[in-house]
């Protein structure tokens, strides 16, 4: 189909002599909202990393609206995994939205009043608004996700990758995530989410992308999430699988 | 100006541009690399010399400036090998120090370049050698540098604010919005290593550790506010060094070992008395949830 | 010039620096695998306000007393390193560069006063800063030796509790291994390592006689007990390697050319390394390429047909 917004192909990625990634293949159609699934160590991340060229493909190529990523990066929103930054860095909140608008804001410039508004109307839409000017440090691990998340929304992109959204967080916030997640796609965004709940894949996503090195099948949630297909994805052993469902959701502290 | 007041402002502007620098280098977990910095600019000023035959501000600056984005890249290069960072820093810094050390050994000979000035600092010898320039007449060569080195470092934290934040906050997602994130790194560490070889003088190679770490770690404490940070961590190394040479002075010893010593006592205040992370504070006020 | 070499006083500081090098770099691996490579260069530099007072204290130059007061004095930082890295949000890597340089501050204050007081001077207590094997005298050499050949000991005498307690000190606990034992006796063979040496390699340079050589025999092994071999005779090399050449210059510091010697080392280990090496990791590559570039095409092809 000509109308996908992203198409990887015969994508490879390796760290140091493991190949991480190996010939993955897929286009994702606009307005939809994928789940990449697999298990530890399937290169989950690794394929959004490489995909936004923040780690170095070994081969293969991808396109974002039949452009390279470097033409594109503007529209293109990114949420890291919540592990990854040093939340003891001293900085509110609103300050960490506002970082989601530098990129427009442009070099030599401070951020105006405008951008604050905007962020804080961001953080206001993921029901933060009472913490905006709270030290990051002092913010519980669901609130730290939704401010991550209200930086991606105020980068008001067409395309968002998230890396594992939903990890440690409290019931309220996955519920105000997934409602966002929806909106987003609702309004017509595109949205590829990492996850790791194999519960929940069928209640949140559309279309799901199994993925364990390679992809092992990609569509609409409905056709493709089946038993064998998580069953191939996890290498088959269904004991070890049912332990994976059960302890997940706690695996990133 | 007197001769006093002229070690206090070069001990100040020390103190002033280090804390600056420093609170960058802390909150990009790189308080190592500026310790690795500081021994490998004494290779690049022994080369410069060994080059030039000369020792003064500008082939310093560039030699230094060199050894320093030259560990900077070794570093980085060696951990594309699997080495563990600390490992690498370890590394790259003590061969190239050991390098410095054998070619002022061996070759240099005691021409003006001796291990112990470059190790140790002299800063009692700066109003010596000056230099006249334009309108404010005679001042020291190293203050002159200094102050110059001061309004480069001020110039580019000012400058690019909102990119060192993000870039020190979440690379991932600086690259990702398309600010060069690598580049960022090396023009950082050149600030380092400017403002490392326009303090060796004063405080040499690993004194100027102190300095560039230690006020902005005391800051740290006091505060949650980039902003503030900058500020507090500036004053306190302005502090420091003004402290260390009357403490130098009244037990008649090294300037640069006391100005380092006295960071030390700054911080081990802040360490007792911040409201927020100091002893106390944790004393009267129990961790909540 | 050869005579140097075999002047009696010469050979007996040469076979100290060895066994330091040997003990150094069997200390190094369990540094390098606790993560703590860094850490030795802290505590060496922390070490230096200790060796002046005691100095101060007992007006002698007696190696035995000043590395009693090195070991005081960099166990002292370790426990602030410590301290300020579980008490505050400051992370380890800059609790240890304050400790480090405000340490050296104090030693260097200290230096200098007693450098100004009678018979400082020709204390030679500033060859603790870059080291000088050859101002060391048989009594010296005799400490060093015992010390480091202790060191030597405790590493084989538990060779197989310290592998589990490095890869996996969970299981280790399960064993019923003392993890609070393991991590005393571990501070106490380091600090013990570094005191040693800072008179040989000094207390800038001592780091690297524990960083370099574990680092250089990874690339050529893969098991615990090979690389711990390795590294010990790598660290010996430079010991006597580094002694030779200083003892050819007048006044020649021994620790840079130790760490010059070690690094040479790590440089034909980086490149020439059986398990590693770049080399055998371009070989490797290529190969991998080869493979790739076949796939490339089928993948092209793959790709035209699907249009």
């Amino acid at each position: 189909m000509d109308d996908a917004i992203i198409k990887v192909n015969h994508l490879a990625a390796s760290y140091r002599r493991n190949t991480v990634l190996h010939d993955v293949s897929f286009e994702i159609q606009p307005g939809s909202l994928t789940g990449i699934v697999g298990p530890n160590g399937a290169g989950k991340s690794t394929l959004i990393k490489t995909m936004l060229h923040l780690h170095p493909p070994l081969k293969g190529s991808v396109r974002f609206f039949g452009l390279p990523f470097k033409k594109v990066k503007k529209r293109i929103g990114y949420v890291p995994q919540r592990g990854s930054v040093d939340w003891e860095f001293p900085t509110n909140a609103l300050d960490v939205v506002t970082m989601g608008l530098y990129g427009q804001i442009g070099w030599l410039k401070n951020p105006s009043n405008l951008h604050k508004k905007k962020a804080y109307e961001a953080l206001d839409k993921m029901g933060m608004a009472n913490y905006a000017n709270r030290q990051i440090s002092q913010l519980s691990g669901g609130q730290q996700q939704r401010v991550f998340l209200a930086r991606a929304l105020v980068q008001d992109a067409d395309l968002y990758f998230m890396d594992e959204p939903l990890a440690g967080v409290d019931a309220a916030t996955e519920v105000a995530i997934m409602t966002i997640l929806k909106d987003l796609k609702d309004s017509g965004k595109t949205v590829m989410v990492v996850h790791h709940d194999l519960q929940t894949v069928k209640g949140y996503f559309d279309h799901v992308l199994l993925l364990n090195r390679t992809v092992i099948s990609h569509g609409k949630t409905n056709d493709v999430y089946t038993k064998e297909n998580i069953a191939k994805t996890y290498g088959g052993d269904l004991r070890w699988m049912r332990e994976e469902q059960t302890h997940v959701v706690h695996s990133i502290e | 100006m007197s001769y006093t007041g002229w070690i206090i402002l070069t001990a100040s502007l020390v103190g002033l541009t280090c804390g600056l620098i420093g609170v960058f280098l802390i909150l990009r977990k790189m308080a190592m690399m500026a310790d690795a910095i500081s021994h490998t600019v004494l290779l690049g000023i022994v080369i410069a010399y060994l080059i030039t035959n000369e020792l003064n501000g500008p082939h310093m600056l560039v030699g230094a400036l060199l050894a320093g984005l030259l560990t900077a890249v070794l570093i980085q290069w060696l951990q594309t090998f699997n080495i563990q960072q600390d490992a690498a820093i370890g590394i790259v810094f003590t061969t190239l120090f050991a390098i410095g050390v054998v070619l002022i050994a061996t070759s240099v000979g005691n021409a003006h370049l001796d291990v112990q000035h470059a190790l140790m600092g002299e800063i009692t010898f700066i109003p010596f050698n000056t230099i006249t320039l334009p309108l404010v007449g005679n001042v020291p060569q190293a203050t002159a540098m200094l102050i110059i080195v001061f309004f480069i470092v001020l110039f580019f934290i000012l400058v690019f604010y909102k990119e060192w934040k993000i870039t020190s906050f979440d690379p991932a997602l600086a690259a990702s919005l398309g600010i060069p994130v690598l580049l960022m790194h090396y023009l950082f560490m050149s600030l380092v290593s400017l403002t490392t070889v326009a303090s060796f003088d004063a405080v040499g190679a690993i004194m100027v550790v102190a300095m560039l770490i230690t006020p902005a770690a005391s800051a740290y404490l006091w505060t949650d506010k980039l902003s503030i940070m900058l500020v507090l961590s500036g004053s306190f190394g302005v502090i420091s060094a003004i402290l260390g040479y009357y403490l130098a002075a009244w037990i008649d010893t090294s300037i640069s070992g006391s100005m380092a010593f006295a960071t030390g006592i700054v911080f081990l205040v802040s360490f007792i008395f911040s409201p927020t992370h100091g002893l106390i504070g944790k004393y009267i006020k129990p961790v909540k949830g | 010039m050869w005579s140097i070499l075999l002047n009696s006083n010469t050979q007996w500081v040469m076979v100290s620096t060895m066994i330091l090098g040997v003990a150094s770099g069997l200390i190094g691996c369990f540094a390098y695998w606790k993560r703590q490579s860094l850490m030795s260069d802290a505590l060496a530099h922390a070490s230096l306000p200790g060796v002046i007072i005691a100095f101060l204290i007992f007006r002698e130059k007696n190696l035995f007393i000043l590395i009693i007061g090195a070991a005081i004095s960099a166990l002292i930082g370790a426990f602030f390193i410590q301290w300020i890295r579980s008490s505050t949000r400051i992370t380890e890597d800059t609790a240890m560069g304050m400790i480090l340089s405000i340490f050296y501050g104090l030693g260097i204050m200290l230096l200098t006063v007693a450098n100004r007081s009678a018979g400082g001077n020709q204390s030679g207590l500033d060859s603790f800063i870059y080291g000088q094997a050859a101002s060391m005298v048989r009594s010296d050499v005799m400490t060093m030796l015992i010390l480091a050949l202790l060191v030597i000991f405790v590493v084989f005498a538990g060779l197989k509790e310290w592998k589990i307690y490095l890869f996996d000190p969970e299981f280790a606990k399960g064993q019923g291994l003392s993890l609070k034992g393991m991590d005393t006796l571990y501070t106490a063979v380091l600090v013990t390592t570094i005191v040693i040496g800072i008179q040989a390699v000094g207390v800038i340079l001592m780091a690297a006689l524990l960083i370099i050589p574990p680092v250089s025999s990874n690339y050529w092994t893969n098991s615990f007990k090979t690389m711990l071999l390795l590294s010990a005779f790598f660290g010996g090399m430079a010991g006597i390697g580094g002694t030779i050449i200083s003892a050819f210059g007048s006044g020649w510091p021994t620790g840079p050319f130790i760490v010059i010697i070690a690094s040479g080392l790590f440089v034909i280990s980086l490149v020439f390394g059986k398990e590693k090496g770049i080399l055998i990791n371009y070989l490797y590559f290529k190969k991998d390429r080869k493979r790739m570039t076949y796939e490339k095409k089928d993948g092209i092809l793959q790709s035209r047909g699907a249009k």
